[in-house]
This record gives C-alpha cells, structure tokens and sequence, in this order.
C-alpha cells in the first residue's frame, strides 16, 4: 500500500517535471535516433552508416538540450557530428570504396547469436531500469542560466572547481593522443624504403611490375593542332590507340569527332604527298637495282605471274 | 512520461551498438558502433543529472566526450596502418595473433 501510495506520488511528480512540450520532442526524437542506429548497423555501405549514425547524434545532442542541458548539446553537435563522424568520413574516403562490407558470414550462426544476445541485453536493461526508477521523484529541472544550472557556467566551475585534475589530465590525454596518432599514421616517404630509385624504377619495369615498360605515347603535336584530343599517329599514319585519353573520348562531342576526322584525313595526305614520291623513286630505284642485278626477282614474279595465270 | 524512457532509449542504442560491434566486419563500422555505445550512456549520464538535479553526470558526459575524441583519433590511426600493411579494412583479415 506505501509503494503504491509512493509509487502514485513518484509518477505525479514525474509528470509534474516533464512538460508537454519535453515529451513531444522525445516522442520525436527518439525513434529518430533509434532508426539511425538501426541505420548504421543495416547499411551495407560504411559510408550510408557514417551517415546514419550523424543522424542518431544529432537527434541526441537535442535530447541533450531538452533536458536543460544546452552546452552539452552543443558540444555534442560540434564534436562529434561536426569533427569526430567527419575524421570518420575522411578515414572512409582514404580507405577507399572497398570498404563495404562482405555478406561472408565467417563464424556459422554469428548473427543469428548477436541478435539473441542483444535482445537479451536489452531486455535486462529494460527491466533493470524500469524497476529501478519507477518509484525515484525526479528533482526540479535546473535552470540554465543560474550559476549551478546545466550552461556553460555551471558545467565551467564545476569544471574547474571540483574536476580540475581530471581535466588536466585530460590535456596529457589529448596530447598523447595526438603523438600516438602521429607516429601510427606516419608514412617515411623518403627512406630509401619508402622512395625508389630511378635504377630501382627501370629494373622493376622491365621485371614486368608495370603494365609496360616504356611510358605511354603522348597526343600527337602537328602543325595543325597541339591539343590533348589529337591523338598520336603510328608510323602507317594510323591512330595510336594507347594515346586516346578515356576521358576525352568517352565525352560525346561532335566537334571532337569531326576534328579527328579532318586530322585523319589531312595526315594520310600529308602521308602521302611525302611518302607517295619517296615510294616511287624507291620503287624505281629497286627496279633499277633489279635490273642491273638481273634475275632475283624475276623467278618470283614468274612464279606468281604463272600461278595466276593457272587460276 | 518520465525521464526513465530516455534511460530506456538509452540502454535501446547501447544494445544496437553493442549489436553492430558483434555482427559487421568492417573496423571502421565496429568503431561507429563503439561510438553509439559511448553516444548511448552519454544520454544516460545526461538523464542522471537531471533526475539527481546535479550537474556532474554533465561533466562526466563532457569527460566522456573527449576521451571518445581521444579514441577515435588513435584508432583511426590504428584502422589506417592496418589497411595501409594489409590493404583490408575488414576486421577478419587481421589474424596475425590467432595462431
């Protein structure tokens, strides 16, 4: 009868403490943050979870500000949506989209035990606490901007009253952090490791690390154009395939095309105004040679002429 | 309503945090859902403070928060030199101590 009596007295003044106004932003907020996690642990992209856990801690950090305690809130924004989940993100980005993860599952049953014991947890929890603080009168709510209130003055000479050397330590903390991370992702570049040599650079090339030994051919330079988009000419005055940019090419650009065209055309002429009277001396000169040689090749012109004529 | 059902909402993401940390293989996800636990019992310290009216379960989130800081950058740190060895950000491809 006294627990109820108590119990009855507890739940009114728990009412008389949460405003109308506190329990909607809960009601809100609260599966808000509780999607988010779910989020976070379903996404099959590390990326989509960094996202969905910013979204559970900001809807915490103004569950923080309800329940008067607006620095926190803040603090809660700015550190770790604003500086920590974005470490996270650069991290992500640098590790590369190789990061999601596999559907492998490697121990058999894994997940299926995960989920048991989770809902174990949380029903232990859930129970321990509903127990626990059912019958506990919550205190008035603290005024933010008195002295002992949850603003940054109150939490400030709290801070630098009663927790002074734990706070100092913590510099020791943050600095030790920062060194560990320092020497954690410090890469020694320039160690005779870390660089290769240009003798090393050759050797591995020809030892076949490179897809090829030699650098790829450059765009063409000719006297009618100097751009990217020109493409290299094999000595046949053919378009060298490896010197077509994959960027360029893949952008659907008439004007590209028709210039390509028209330096196609130009350069077989050229081609040919400068190797068509070069062939034609060189072919006369072999028939001068021939002639003057006599009969080399002869037999095979025979030959051919007389296989032709059976045709 | 009581501030009990933040404490609930509390212990809810501590246990789906607690969840991920069991279930994804990537280290980096494991450590986001490290991250939703220490978020998780910040929420609770918050919702002591209120209920005690007393203003160090705020300074003890306040602590919380830069020791997460601290452990974040550290095991990033750590995350990246793995991957930078091992070219494998997933936690079943560090096995050098299982032997």
């Amino acid at each position: 009868m006294r627990t109820e009596t108590s119990l009855v007295l507890a739940q009114a003044g728990a009412d008389a403490t949460v405003s109308t106004g506190e329990a909607v932003a809960f009601w809100v907020l609260g599966p808000i943050a509780v999607a988010g996690a779910l989020g976070m642990i379903f996404a099959r992209n590390a990326v989509h979870s960094a996202l969905w856990l910013v979204l559970t801690m900001l809807s915490l950090g103004m569950l923080y500000m309800v329940q008067h305690a607006p620095f926190l809130g803040f603090t809660q924004i700015i550190v770790y949506t604003g500086a920590i989940m974005m470490l996270f993100l650069f991290v992500l980005m640098m590790v590369g989209r190789e990061s999601s993860d596999s559907v492998l599952e490697v121990l058999r049953g894994q997940r299926l035990m995960a989920a048991l014991l989770g809902i174990g947890v949380a029903g232990v929890l859930a129970g321990a606490l509903t127990r626990a603080l059912t019958d506990v009168p919550p205190a008035p709510p603290m005024n933010p901007w008195t002295p002992d209130g949850g603003g940054a003055g109150g939490l400030a000479r709290v801070i630098f009253q009663d927790y002074l050397f734990p706070f100092e330590l913590t510099s020791a903390l943050l600095i030790t952090a920062a060194m560990g991370a320092m020497v954690l992702a410090f890469t020694d570049r320039y160690s005779k490791e870390g660089k290769r040599s240009q003798r090393d650079l050759v050797e591995a090339r020809f030892r076949g690390e490179y897809e090829r030994p030699s650098p790829k051919p450059g765009p063409g330079v000719y006297a009618t154009s100097n751009s990217v988009a020109t493409p290299a000419l094999l000595p046949d005055g053919s378009i060298a395939p490896e010197s077509l940019s994959e960027l360029i090419e893949s952008t659907p650009t008439a004007q590209l095309r028709a210039h390509r065209e028209h330096l196609d055309r130009v350069e077989r002429e050229n081609a040919r105004a400068l190797v068509g009277p070069d062939a034609g001396s060189a072919g006369s000169e072999t028939g001068e040679d021939s002639g003057a040689g006599a009969d080399t090749p002869a037999p095979t012109g025979g030959a051919a002429n007389g296989t032709e004529d059976k045709a | 309503m009581t501030p009990t059902y933040y404490l609930l909402l509390s212990a809810l993401l501590f246990t789906i945090g607690a969840v991920g940390v069991l279930v994804r293989r990537n280290a980096i996800v494991v450590f986001m859902c490290i991250e939703l636990m220490l978020n998780a019992v910040n929420l609770s310290l918050v919702t002591f403070a209120r209920i005690n009216g007393d203003i160090d379960g705020q300074v003890m989130a306040f602590f919380v928060m830069v020791v997460a800081a601290a452990e974040v950058v550290v095991g990033l740190a750590i995350i990246m030199a793995i991957f930078r060895t091992r070219r494998s950000a997933s936690i079943d491809d560090t096995n050098l101590l299982k032997y």
